[in-house]
């Protein structure tokens, strides 16, 4: 009890000349860059700055349509961005499609070696500068993609913390354990029309339309993907 | 004292300031086939003014081989470097004019020939001065001399003034020296090879921080490094670091050339060195307070330069689409931090397309069909499988072009959801992009809807 009393009574006597040392920090809302997508944005609050964010979820879940709206969105806004790309699954194409400038991204196809994707990382993420950078493992199979060293994870939150660096993580599987800031876990819903056009009625719901116009056979496909945002 | 040389008859090939260095580090080219050289403290290696002027003579009849013009030459020795120029170009030979006796030598010189543009005077206004001088009754160097300075002002203003000074040789200004061009190269040759490239990055050490220093006292930078390797085995080993930006950095320039080498490393032990480079003018640039935060170019290239060496140099850059209809057409370019900002923000509108996964190369598939369409797919690699139920399709595109090259393509795409057989549930579903080569009948999956 004296021993309290003690401790309370020379807090009462430091507070002046220390100030605020005693209070508790007040949380500050992280920077965050959009995703490009109103709902995600919505849901999330967009991808935290200085952060790891986890995107995982199965093959057409539609982790590729929401990086590419991600990318379009930061290059259309100065950001310089980074792709390292495990597997060499990016589709120019297709992210041209979705605006992404090309001018502000730095493509580096990994060829499927899981080292020197997380090598080529490090290298990216001590450079400094790029707005964001991410990593592209969805097509890495899950036992390897668990057999990931925590230690990476860690390196890599620890490098970009305080800086306006986000690094988003594209796998089948949630792999960056207690690191990311911010998981969503994406789930293809099943539902395809070649006619219908959804807008989820719940905020939780995301619609991406696809129009492909060919010379034999115009026609419109949709696909739908769910985000979950696990906080 | 200042001596000028005058020649009209030398080779186009051979330079006149060139020979004047053997006789002067000072030396003006006052124009083609006139140089003007300060021959001040010359004496302890050639005696008096005049042995020099000899010496210079004698110098230019040899041939060009003994660092001769094989021409004769006009050498005038004079106090002030205009009036050594007006009588060495009205005198051949050798002329001494000895100091304030200038007027005794070009006093005879006709006013006509009198150079305006050593003391910057106009072509226009100096022809209407030596017209009102030839009205006057003025034709010589001395009679201009002889006139009343004032008398001149008054009439003459100050260029009548100054071509007054010009014609009693009296002007008095610096030489306008002419630097020899700068050289931004360096080599060395060792005393071994050297086969490693640890010993070897101190030599690149040494010589990159004198070139860089140069670069530094000319306030240049560059943008290209060239290395030159003398190896053992009589070869030459070459190699450009071409750099987006002009830099001047030894430090980030040495890890650029180990890593460079460490790439493309010789075929043999390094027996001599050379480094050169292309000085140009350094980057300046402000960046806008609102602009987003870029990569440092220096530290960007070393990190270009680092991953080219973990994932090879074809597997990094910007991906830019070609202007044709061949699917996954691409170049990758080099990454180049852009310029310009970037004012696309309006017009992004809201473009959400549905992304793309390809499988490079394609997965081999076996599709059975049912009418015509795709009805069951299997197909695998190493990586990646794709089996099961096709439950939807869209399709078929038929795309076809290049047909007069060897590598042309048709096929028919479709788009498929496919489920696998033994599942019942929805969330398993994938969307592949499917097509058929119409030339082999061959299946492929070509990539993943996400």
């Amino acid at each position: 009890m004296r021993s309290a009393l003690s401790k309370t009574e020379i807090e009462s006597n430091l507070v002046g000349r220390f100030g605020d040392a005693f209070r508790p920090h007040e949380k500050v809302a992280p920077e965050t860059l959009s995703t490009g997508i109103a709902e995600v944005d919505t849901l999330t609050g967009g991808i935290p700055r200085g952060a790891i964010t986890e995107i995982f979820g199965p093959r057409s879940s539609g982790r590729t349509s929401l990086l590419y709206s991600a990318l379009a969105y930061a290059t259309a806004h100065n950001e310089i961005c980074a792709l390292v790309d495990t597997n060499d699954v990016f589709a120019p194409t297709a992210a041209a499609a979705a605006g992404v400038d090309f001018e502000r991204l730095l493509w580096i196809r990994c060829a499927a070696n899981l080292e020197h994707a997380f090598k080529a990382m490090d290298l990216l993420l001590h450079a400094g500068g790029f707005g964001l950078v991410i990593l592209d493992i969805g097509d890495v199979a899950g036992k390897d993609a668990r057999r990931i060293i925590t230690s990476w994870w860690y390196r890599f939150r620890r490098t970009v913390e305080n800086r306006p660096t986000s690094i988003v993580v594209i796998s089948e599987e949630a792999c960056t354990r207690s690191c990311a800031a911010l998981t969503l876990e994406l789930h293809g819903t099943g539902e395809w029309s070649r006619t219908r056009v959804t807008h989820g009625s719940l905020l939780r719901f995301n619609a991406i339309k696809v129009n492909r116009c060919r010379p034999l056979m115009p026609a419109l496909n949709e696909s739908q993907f769910r985000a979950q945002a696990i906080s | 004292m200042f001596a000028c040389i005058y020649s009209e008859k030398i080779a186009p090939e051979l330079s006149l300031p060139d020979f004047a260095y053997a006789f002067s580090p000072v030396v003006e080219e006052t124009r083609p086939g006139t140089v003007v050289i300060d021959v001040d403290g010359c004496d302890l290696l050639f005696g008096s003014a005049y042995q020099l002027a000899q010496e210079v003579s004698r110098r230019a009849r040899r041939s060009p081989a003994d660092g001769g013009l094989n021409a004769p030459v006009s050498v005038a020795i004079a106090a002030n470097p205009d009036a050594a120029i007006h009588a060495a170009t009205r005198l051949p030979g050798i002329t001494f004019v000895s100091s304030g006796e200038e007027l005794s030598c070009l006093g005879e010189f006709p006013i006509t020939h009198l150079d305006y543009a050593l003391v910057g005077v106009e072509e226009k206004v100096a022809a209407e001065i030596l017209e009102t001088l030839r009205l006057w009754g003025v034709h010589t160097f001395g009679d201009f001399a002889s006139l009343p300075v004032t008398g001149v002002s008054e009439r003459l203003g100050q260029d009548g003034v100054r071509l007054q000074q010009l014609a009693t040789g009296k002007t008095e200004r610096p030489l306008k020296v002419k630097q020899p061009a700068p050289v931004f190269a360096n080599s060395l040759e060792l005393e071994y090879p050297l086969s490693e490239l640890e010993p070897l990055s101190f030599v690149f050490a040494r010589l990159l921080h004198q070139l860089c220093a140069a670069l530094n006292s000319y306030a240049l930078a560059t943008n290209e490094l060239q290395v030159e390797l003398q190896l053992e085995n009589q070869t030459l080993h070459e190699r450009r670091l071409s750099l987006p930006y002009p830099m001047r950095d030894h430090k980030v320039f040495l890890k650029l050339l180990l890593l460079d080498t460490e790439m493309h490393p010789p075929a043999a032990a390094v027996k001599a060195i050379s480094l050169a480079c292309e000085p140009v003018k350094p980057r300046v640039m402000q960046n806008g307070l609102f602009v987003p935060l870029a990569p440092a170019p220096d530290k960007l290239e070393l990190t270009l330069a680092r991953l080219a060496k973990l994932v090879g140099e074809e597997n990094l850059g910007s991906p830019a689409l070609l202007d044709t209809h061949r699917p996954d057409a691409f170049i990758i370019n080099k990454f180049v931090l852009p310029s310009k900002i970037n004012n696309r923000q309006s017009a992004m509108g809201n473009r959400q397309c549905l992304g793309l996964r390809m499988f490079r190369p394609p997965l081999r598939a076996v599709v059975e069909t049912a009418q015509g369409l795709p009805a069951q797919i299997s197909a695998w690699s190493k990586q990646r499988s794709v089996y099961g139920k096709v439950i939807q399709l869209a399709g078929p595109w038929r795309t076809t072009g290049d047909w007069w090259r060897e590598d042309r393509w048709a096929r028919d795409e479709w788009d498929v959801a496919v489920t696998p057989s033994n599942k019942t549930s929805t969330e398993e579903t994938g969307l592949y992009r499917i097509y058929r080569k119409l030339d082999s009948e061959m299946w492929f999956v070509e990539g993943n809807y996400d």
